[in-house]
């Protein structure tokens, strides 16, 4: 007996994968109408937790994701529309499967008890028949036109049964199939007859060649197909098998599948994305037999749109290679992309490739300089300046290798996009709003850590928007904008940051609420003179996270410094501008990766720091005229009409050794939150890239220090936390404004 | 029977009330002190070490041990057994501290290594209560080899309570 247990954890996986395909293929049926591949998606994602589930003994599952697959077959076949009551049920139905995976995974098989529940309400459903086809078909049909190549095949029935005609009769769909072979499908060795013939084992089957390509007997090639095939297929076969035929020929040919009905053929053939254009008239029209079948008992109440419609959509539907209709296609990619996210990364085997060369070039550098350190017994002026040569081309090599490792850590950011579809409709209902979620920019990549610690504030600034920004529909109305509000995501590259960005076109902030809670909370003072930026960037303060903020200002209050922590926690910053009745823009900047980071050697005494090269303004040499000291004590330089405080790193840090004399040293200007402070250095040394170590995970905390890096000589440089040393900074001045009130420092 | 030991060490990182233990023992001024040798990960040359500001003089700062980041203690400025001089003998014994942080790694700069002695729990003398700057929490017991006296030191209690508490009430910052 094979112990099963240890594929458990690849079984769970697979699990979260699918449902992760379900939910997103389900939402976008929701957003988009339905499209076939969609469906299928869906099914399959189904069908296989299924049979996993049954092989592993996890009865419970596999029998809820039975009758979920009965329903989404349904669904697939046409015989039940694609509406929303069924599109909710499903997505509620996921998030139950989910919780019972979970469950499994904690080793309680138990069902939970609302499986019960849905069992029952997706049974009900199922009893109500496909007549819910029936009952709403015209709304149905033109709402979300169609499912799968087999979408229409009682509505095609009925209409066809009246045109009967015999060849093709017991069929109960019929399929148009234009096959046009390019020039070199024979030399492939594919042979068109092989495939009529498996063609003609599905159903039945009607070939017509088109001979107008041929030439002149005299400049044949008899290794060209110049001939193409009008088919039509009768019988009962879905798309899928259809297409199962065709595989070999995918790529060498034009081929298109169309359902169809007799009485529609001059639609059909506009419709047809990819009919060429000699191609004769589609066999409906001409005097083939019409196409006929018994029908099957359908509802002779739908309406002829509604079928054209589906055609309409499912001829876009082309099973070859030719790219859908856009939309169609973004769709695939992110559901492509969605495929998975855990502690394995998939990488593209283009940048494990580079990886390997860029490893191979480094091995020969290192043999080539080994080499030359062997033959510096005998230096000689050749020798050293090959090995100079070498050690440039070793330093090349080392930084591409660097860099292509950091690649490998890149992922599209639609990895923390993706949930989002689903909040948004989920709160967008239960608030009773309408709104559309945009997300642009779902390809830009981002270093895994930073994505995974994206995730939450992402969800706390949308939910913020969705909550407090967007105003209900009537509001909207009322205040002449579109009853739906626009939310969008946006994600792009912009210098070595990348931006990230909430925005929606809702109500705004209310600076006048902001300012008074600041005051009341002893923010501000009310006399300040601030800029509107300067108060709405106020929200991100930890007073204003508390929970009557949240009535009381337009909102925007839960968890703001929440956001603003996680986001400085990754280095980066959060800002956030607004226009009322406008909207509000929340802008993220983050570093491109946490890897790796540039930083400023300087040196204080015999003390080596690193300030991060992000957070440094300038460096200037210091004119004694611009210093100034208040009460004897806090140093200020007047840089260009503003006062700077003065840090002296060596009292900071305890540095024995250190310069005094102020013009004798260095003043390195860093910036955090759009505060300055100037760091007094001795000296400034090289910059170098810097691979942050934590201190924590061997020691701990260490004020005014945000971790350590190994500079070339292999000792350890400790590198300077400017937001920290910032607070310190502010912390002493407010000491000393409570001994000398009023003391305004910029 | 030491690989029985070994082995149940291994597991409960205690020596348990009837089973032996093999300690790694270090110099400091004239006496010795012992650490529990799995423990111990390694023992290097002593090497300069890059001051942590604002901590107490008997952190020697952190160094760099194959790309992790180390911090150094000197254990005898620590126990204030007079100053160090660093001389060829002086090591760094790397030792792995667990506590309420995981598993961390840290170095003790000892005036050189001694000896490895399997110690006899039954053997064990508990640490009398003394004042001064070794506190007897930090003493897992007292050993007699040949003639001589060792102190086993509790590594994680040295670390976590002695050390930590230390730096917190020193702290500036």
């Amino acid at each position: 007996m094979i112990d099963l247990s240890e594929f458990h954890d690849v079984f769970f996986e697979e699990c979260f994968e699918g449902l992760d395909i379900m939910e997103s293929g389900l939402l976008n049926l929701d957003g988009n109408g339905a499209d076939s591949e969609q469906i299928n998606d869906i099914f399959r994602a189904a069908h296989s937790i299924k049979g996993a589930a049954a092989t592993f003994g996890f009865d419970a599952m596999s029998g809820f994701s039975h009758i979920m697959e009965t329903l989404l077959d349904e669904m697939r076949d046409g015989r039940r529309a694609v509406e929303r009551r069924g599109l909710d049920l499903l997505l509620e139905s996921v998030d139950c499967l989910r919780e019972m995976v979970n469950s499994t995974k904690a080793g309680d098989t138990t069902p939970p008890p609302v499986v019960a529940d849905l069992t029952g309400r997706i049974q009900q459903m199922l009893a109500a028949g496909p007549g819910a086809v029936a009952a709403a078909p015209a709304k149905s049909a033109t709402a979300e036109p169609e499912q799968d190549g087999a979408p229409a095949e009682e509505v095609v029935a009925a209409e066809s049964a009246e045109k009967s005609a015999d060849s093709v009769a017991g069929s109960r769909n019929l399929w148009r199939i234009m096959f046009v072979p390019f020039e070199g499908l024979l030399k492939t060795g594919n042979e068109p007859a092989r495939i009529f013939r498996e063609l003609a084992q599905l159903g039945i089957l009607e070939v017509k060649a088109d001979t107008s390509c041929i030439p002149a007997l005299d400049v044949i090639d008899p290794e060209v197909c110049y001939l193409s095939w009008n088919l039509t297929l009768g019988g009962d076969m879905t798309r899928g098998q259809i297409e199962d035929v065709f595989d070999w020929v995918t790529g060498q040919c034009e081929l298109s599948i169309d359902l169809i009905s007799g009485e529609l053929p001059t639609q059909k053939a506009a419709a047809s994305l990819s009919v060429v254009e000699s191609v004769e008239p589609p066999v409906a029209a001409t005097d083939q037999p019409a196409p006929a079948a018994a029908a099957v008992a359908a509802p002779a109440s739908v309406k002829e749109e509604s079928t054209v419609s589906e055609q309409t959509e499912s001829s876009k539907n082309q099973t070859n290679a030719e790219p859908a209709a856009e939309a169609a296609d973004g769709r695939a990619a992110a559901s492509t992309a969605a495929a998975k996210d855990n502690g394995s990364i998939r990488v593209g085997i283009d940048k494990v490739d580079a990886l390997i060369n860029m490893v191979g070039e480094l091995v020969i550098t290192q043999s080539m300089l080994s080499q030359i350190g062997e033959d510096l017994s005998r230096v000689d002026s050749i020798g050293l300046e090959r090995l100079r040569d070498g050690l440039i081309q070793l330093e090349r090599n080392t930084r591409e290798l660097q860099e292509t490792v950091l690649q490998i850590r890149m992922l599209p950011i639609s990895f923390a996009f993706n949930r989002f579809p689903r909040l948004v409709r989920d709160l967008s209902n239960k608030l009773g709003k309408r709104i559309e979620l945009k997300l642009t920019g779902e390809q830009t990549e981002v270093d895994k850590t930073v994505l995974e610690k994206l995730g939450d504030p992402l969800v706390h600034l949308v939910r913020n928007s969705m909550d407090h920004g967007l105003e209900s529909p009537e509001v909207r109305r009322a205040s002449g904008k579109s009853e739906v509000g626009v939310l969008e995501l946006s994600a792009r590259h912009e210098g070595g940051d990348i931006v990230i960005e909430v925005i929606d076109d809702g109500a705004g902030l209310n600076r006048e609420r902001i300012l008074q809670k600041a005051v009341s909370k002893g923010l501000v003072s009310a006399n300040d003179d601030l800029s509107d930026e300067r108060i709405y960037n106020l929200i991100f303060q930890p007073g204003f996270s508390t929970a009557e903020v949240v009535s009381d200002v337009s909102g925007r209050g839960v968890g703001m410094d929440v956001v603003r922590r996680n986001i400085r926690d990754l280095g980066g910053n959060v800002t956030i501008t607004s226009e009322a009745g406008q909207g509000s823009r929340v802008t993220i900047r983050l570093p491109l990766t946490l890897a790796i980071l540039d930083g400023q050697l300087v040196r204080v005494g015999e003390q080596v720091y690193i300030i991060l090269l992000v957070s440094i303004v300038e460096s200037i040499q210091i004119t004694a005229a611009n210093m100034g000291q208040i009460a004897g004590r806090s140093e200020l330089y007047r840089l260009r009409e503003q006062y700077i405080p003065v840090v002296r790193l060596s009292e900071l840090f305890g540095v024995p050794h250190a310069v005094t004399d102020l013009q004798a040293g260095l003043l390195v200007v860093v910036e955090s939150e759009g505060r300055r402070v100037g760091l007094f250095v001795d000296d400034l040394m090289g910059q170098q890239q810097v691979v942050i170590k934590s201190l924590e995970t061997n020691f701990r905390h260490v004020g005014g220090i945000s971790g350590a890096t190994i500079l070339g000589d292999g000792t350890v440089a400790l590198i300077l936390d400017v937001a920290g040393i910032l607070n310190e900074c502010a912390r002493a001045q407010e000491s000393k404004d409570r001994e000398f009130p009023r003391l305004a420092v910029a | 029977m030491t690989s029985e030991s070994t082995q149940v060490s291994r597991e409960n990182d205690f020596i348990p009330a009837d089973e032996d233990g093999q300690f790694l023992t270090f110099i400091l001024g004239n006496e010795e002190y012992g650490v529990d040798i799995l423990r111990v990960q390694e023992i290097k040359g002593w090497d300069k070490a890059t001051p942590i500001p604002n901590t107490p003089d008997y952190i020697k700062g952190v160094i760099n041990l194959r790309g992790t980041v180390v911090p150094i203690i000197d254990l005898r400025s620590c126990f204030n057994i007079g100053p160090t001089e660093y001389g060829k003998t002086t090591v760094i014994v790397v030792v792995k501290v667990l506590g309420a942080k995981g598993e961390r790694t840290m170095g003790f700069v000892v005036d050189g290594v001694s000896d490895v002695y399997t110690v006899e729990k039954s053997k064990l003398k508990p640490a009398p209560d003394f004042g001064g700057n070794v506190s007897s929490d930090f003493i897992r017991g007292l050993v007699t080899v040949d003639e001589k006296m060792v102190i086993l030191l509790d590594v994680d209690q040295l670390v976590n309570r002695g050390i930590e508490q230390a730096i917190e009430a020193g702290s500036v910052h």
